[in-house]
């Protein structure tokens, strides 16, 4: 009952901001759209709609990571913290009902992909279930990482970091864009050892029914996923001492 | 059985001492003011006894609880309106009221009941349903103490209720705060020295973190040997220079 309440509270005001809106599920929708119209002309294998929708389903998670992020450093800036710190309200419900609020955002948003990727021919399987299933592990990961900086940065620093260097290190190492080969060397390995590219090809794996294929990507993403909620709880714990 | 009664009560930040060995006692419906220069304490005291932050020292208890060794029973029966206004801009007053009916776990009957009672006493009904972020700041500081008040608390701690108001808001907020004397203990800190003086039962005065005096408005006024009370702050705080 507390715990909802709160997580109430977080949904409302996460989807109440036409920015979030817009870029949660405008953005990778128009992501979608732009690169199969360039694949319709200058056909690219990385660009085909099979490969490509499971790549921007997991770069539309980065804004999840700025959305809790965002959330949490308001609210940190602002006394309404400080005052429900002094309610029933328990540790584990402050990190509850900001983490379970942008699962369902995130699902959405997977599903809002999925939709435009079928009107744009993907072909219909049981797999894009399995797909929009497997997002919850992934959307964990970058919720968490949202967690941690909105524990640790004030909302302009978040708006920075998370806005703009963490969407693009996502990107850019994730292996949506271009194929990670093609540069190798440190560049591939520094790739492998994130989570990004991990989770591009879990679900790349998942979408063409390779389940085979889903490990180790999916240790990864878990691992992240785990270490990232731990030390998130502990900055949050930290912070909340603090104030 | 006092509503307050700290012992000893101590908070050091490094080699600062922000509270030091802080004795006092606050009866149950009293309202009683905490003044103080910037850097007094006033803050401190209101984070220890509302559990935001542990006493390095000492101890309190809110009506007989410890909040150091129950601070979740204490939880229950406080509410803090903090210095800034702590409101979720985002959600419309009625929204934020149901935020704390519900991190409180209050049925549906009872959040509407609440709802209503608050929404007369502060004459919250023409602003229900507007954000919060779209009222003024005399309206966010109302729905503040609301969203204080809709536990009904046995203890309300107001941290500078009145800042950055204008004449008028600062006005109604006095009458509100006057309208709950003898209901709630009241907890108040503020700069303004005839607020304290026109709203409190008992007034406690601290400088660097220690308590200079404890006493009504006249019986401050007399030990300063003034009628202003302004006067008698500044001849207390100055004195305690020396």
């Amino acid at each position: 009952m507390r715990l909802m309440a709160f997580a109430g509270r977080n949904t409302k005001e996460i989807l109440r901001d036409p920015l979030n809106l817009a870029f949660g599920l405008g953005f990778p929708l128009i992501l979608i759209l732009l690169l199969s119209a360039i694949q319709a002309n200058i056909p690219v294998e990385l660009f085909e709609i099979q490969h490509l929708t499971p790549g921007i389903t997991v770069f539309g998670l980065s804004f999840m990571t700025l959305f809790s992020a965002t959330i949490i450093s308001k609210d940190r800036g602002s006394s309404l913290l400080q005052r429900l710190y002094t309610t029933p309200l328990t540790p584990t419900d402050f990190i509850l009902g900001y983490t379970l609020p942008i699962i369902p955002i995130s699902i959405a948003q997977c599903m809002v992909c999925y939709a435009a990727a079928l009107i744009l021919g993907l072909e219909i399987t049981v797999n894009i279930l399995w797909s929009i299933l497997f997002i919850i592990p992934v959307s964990v990961l970058y919720i968490a990482l949202g967690l941690l900086c909105g524990s640790v940065f004030n909302d302009k620093q978040v708006g920075g970091i998370c806005g703009a260097l963490l969407t693009n290190l996502s990107a850019w190492l994730s292996g949506i864009w271009f194929d990670l080969d093609l540069v190798g060397g440190a560049f591939k390995k520094i790739s492998y050892a994130l989570p990004f590219v991990h989770a591009v090809e879990l679900e790349r794996s998942v979408l063409i029914g390779n389940f085979a294929d889903v490990f180790p990507h999916i240790w990864w993403v878990l691992g992240y996923a785990v270490i990232l909620l731990f030390l998130a709880v502990i900055l949050f714990l930290r912070q909340m001492k603090a104030q | 059985m006092d509503a307050i009664r700290t012992e000893g009560l101590t908070k050091k930040y490094k080699d600062v001492v922000a509270v030091d060995s802080l004795d006092l006692t606050v009866s149950k419906g009293e309202l009683f003011s905490l003044l103080g220069v910037n850097g007094a304490g006033k803050t401190t005291t209101i984070k220890m006894l509302s559990c935001l932050t542990k006493p390095t020292s000492g101890d309190a208890f809110l009506n007989g609880k410890s909040i150091c060794v129950e601070p979740s029973e204490v939880k229950k029966i406080i509410a803090v309106s903090p210095q800034e206004t702590a409101v979720a801009l985002g959600l419309s007053v009625r929204e934020n009221l149901e935020l704390m009916c519900g991190v409180h776990g209050f049925t549906k009957d009872k959040q509407n009941l609440k709802i209503k009672e608050l929404t007369e006493l502060l004459g919250l009904e023409t602003v229900l349903a507007k954000k919060a972020g779209k009222l003024s700041g005399g309206w966010q500081r109302r729905l503040s103490i609301a969203m204080a008040l809709i536990s009904e608390p046995e203890i309300l701690f107001l941290d500078e209720p009145t800042l950055g108001l204008d004449v008028l808001a600062r006005s109604d907020l006095w009458d509100l705060i006057t309208s709950l004397k003898g209901k709630v203990t009241i907890i108040l800190t503020t700069h303004y020295m005839e607020e304290a003086e026109a709203l409190s039962d008992r007034i406690a005065i601290m400088k660097d973190g220690k308590l200079l005096i404890c006493a009504t408005a006249d019986d401050i006024k007399k030990t300063a040997d003034t009628d202003n009370f302004e006067q008698a702050f500044i001849r207390i705080v100055k004195g305690a220079l020396k």
